[in-house]
């Protein structure tokens, strides 16, 4: 996966946009889809009757690349649908596995529902926690893991459970989570 | 990575969900599935039967949505606006399987992701649909590997796209991933997320059957739903019914599941009425040294049941009598070591944090009950506070909200302090009520 410089608008303004102040009106950072996210998006806008329906896939492409969406690609996409930038963004704060904010490399989703509650997500949680040193919500300083939970994995037969990236592993014990997160760098 | 299947069969006439599946638990591809009567009933359906047959047949098989509603899908389908005078809909899976302790979609797509595609260009038939979306959660890659691997296969073989098998119908099915959120799969919520919108639910009427969709007649339908279709449009509704012979009015055979402090997790296709004592069996009992103290029939939107309702048919009717619901069928197994106050906390905490905060019970009531639960929890609960629970569980009952979410949050809250009051009891902190009337020096707060 590869990773945008975390950078918000009031942080990171580059020496293009000083340069050129009312061509970045309006966009908080200098974002660009690429051509390839630009063609995925309009792939995507032919399958619904309507382009907004285009919206979340335009978000998870643009996330599936940069890690997370930031203020400009939420505007470079509502170009892209035709709809208000902030319908997008109503869009994007809904969703749980949108990213307004940078995340790690790696992404923890932990299973809390009740059946890996019932067979120890505490104590993984909480071993998670002690190894990676954050909380739920939070990423770690050196920019490899975010730690999240997430609704019932569906995988309640392999509880407790949890994703990291796109791999589901379960069932975890506490003492297992060391080795397992030394398999992603 | 698999689900444990307790048995299996490879017989169609009794295990019409399963039988197909490979030994080693892989993809059944396009080419296998033929061998294996794939895509028969299709190809008879369109070459002999009306749309109004298949509707017939499905109401005759009283099939009802395994997606956990219940609702007759034979009688969802006959509502639906599929005249001339009106547009050609859609067949919308909700293939966002979220439900706390449920794991049956996941493995239908993941193995026999045909059989879906069967079942949905059947339903975009019988309901006059001129495409079908596959609304699949984010997290379930590799189900949408495979279902990807399985549209093009029957794109490519003329099952899907204009003249569908050779026929004058057209019908074509995408995949649509969704991005979190247990609200989506609420059918209206649902198509509002299918149209990029956030997924609120919408006010009923009107259905979904007459106007979802971008304002079409949609159809939605729940994954194990649309797998039994083709094997009704193949052996009829009567059949479908009768395989549960004698144990439930219910139609068909289900997929049926244990989760939880059980020493065998899995599934099992079984027919309707099959009890719990039966499934937790399979499961091979509770872990060693554990004994069952509740349990829920199916997720975390159904009421706690106890021991002695282990022999209750799993039913939707029999179960909603037994103060529960039968919802997907998947049962979550509690031992008699677990705090039922911290179960319900983490469940009233799973749809506080997944309401989507359209209607005020909901949005407010949720959290409220969880920082009441939390207090109980520690040991720190008030005097009234159980009565407190009691009455919101009442206040987001159904009727009080747009959609399903509240009263399946308000039934495991209020069937868990009906059952285990004391448990609730044993939280509360009882003060003398006279330490209140001591007057509050001025200053001290």
């Amino acid at each position: 996966m590869t990773m945008d410089t975390p950078a918000t608008g009031n942080t990171r303004v580059s020496k293009a946009s000083q340069g050129n102040l009312i061509a970045s009106a309006g966009r908080p950072d200098d974002f660009e889809l690429t051509e390839e996210e630009r063609f995925e998006i309009e792939h995507e806008m032919g399958h619904y009757e309507n382009p907004r329906a285009a919206s979340i896939g335009a978000l998870k492409t643009v996330q599936k690349r940069r890690g997370w969406v930031s203020d400009g690609a939420i505007i470079a996409i509502s170009d892209v649908l035709g709809i208000p930038s902030s319908d997008v963004e109503g869009v994007a704060t809904f969703y749980s596995l949108i990213f307004r904010q940078p995340v790690g490399r790696h992404v923890i989703l932990i299973c809390d529902s009740s059946s890996c509650f019932l067979t120890g997500y505490d104590e993984l949680r909480d071993a998670l926690s002690d190894e990676l040193g954050i909380g739920l919500g939070q990423t770690t300083g050196d920019d490899r893991f975010t730690l999240l939970p997430v609704c019932c994995l569906g995988a309640c037969d392999r509880a407790p459970a949890l994703m990291i990236n796109e791999d589901l592993h379960g069932p975890l014990e506490p003492g297992e989570v060391s080795a397992l997160l030394e398999r992603y760098t | 990575m698999t689900s444990h299947l307790f048995s299996t069969s490879t017989n169609g006439e009794t295990h019409p969900l399963t039988y197909r599946l490979r030994e080693d638990r892989g993809y059944v591809g396009l080419e296998e599935f033929q061998q294996k009567d794939g895509y028969e009933a299709l190809r008879n359906t369109l070459r002999d039967l009306s749309p109004d047959d298949l509707i017939e047949n499905m109401k005759t098989a009283n099939l009802r949505g395994r997606g956990g509603g219940g609702f007759s899908a034979g009688t969802k389908w006959s509502l639906t606006a599929r005249g001339d005078e009106h547009p050609r809909g859609y067949i919308v899976c909700n293939a966002d399987e979220m439900e706390p302790g449920t794991f049956k979609d996941r493995m239908l797509m993941q193995e026999i992701p045909h059989l879906l595609i069967e079942g949905m260009i059947l339903a975009g038939y019988a309901n006059n649909a001129r495409m079908g979306y596959i609304f699949l959660r984010g997290e379930y890659v590799l189900a949408a590997e495979r279902i990807e691997q399985a549209l093009a296969e029957a794109r490519e073989a003329g099952i899907l796209g204009p003249k569908v098998c050779g026929s004058d119908f057209d019908f074509d099915i995408f995949l649509h991933t969704g991005a979190g959120r247990y609200i989506c799969g609420e059918e209206t919520a649902l198509i509002n997320s299918l149209e990029g919108r956030r997924a609120n639910p919408r006010s009923k009427p009107p259905f979904p059957g007459q106007s979802g969709a971008w304002g079409k007649p949609t159809v939605v339908n729940n994954v194990e739903t649309l797998c039994n279709v083709p094997a009704i449009a193949l052996r009829g509704g009567e059949w479908y019914q009768g395989l549960s012979g004698g144990r439930s009015e219910d139609g068909g055979t289900k997929l049926f599941g244990v989760s939880g402090r059980v020493k065998r997790p899995g599934l099992v296709e079984q027919p309707m009425g099959i009890t719990g004592a039966e499934l937790l069996e399979m499961a091979g009992g509770m872990r060693d040294g554990l004994e069952l103290k509740t349990w829920l029939p199916g997720g975390g939107s159904t009421g706690f049941l106890l021991p002695e309702h282990l022999e209750v048919p799993l039913e939707f009717d029999a179960i909603g009598k037994a103060g529960s619901r039968l919802g997907t069928g998947l049962m979550t197994v509690v031992a008699h070591n677990q705090s039922v106050v911290s179960l319900t906390r983490n469940l009233e905490e799973f749809f506080a944090r997944e309401s989507c905060g359209w209607c005020t019970p909901c949005r407010d009531g949720l959290p409220w009950s969880v920082k009441i639960l939390r207090a109980i929890e520690r040991g720190e609960g008030e005097e009234g506070d159980i009565d407190m629970l009691v009455a919101l569980a009442n206040d987001i009952g159904p009727g009080k909200t747009f959609c399903a979410h509240a009263p399946g949050a308000a039934m495991p809250l209020e069937t868990a302090i009906k059952h285990f009051r004391q448990e609730f009891e044993a939280g509360i902190r009882h003060q003398k009520r006279e330490a209140h009337a001591e007057p509050i020096p001025v200053g001290s707060v």
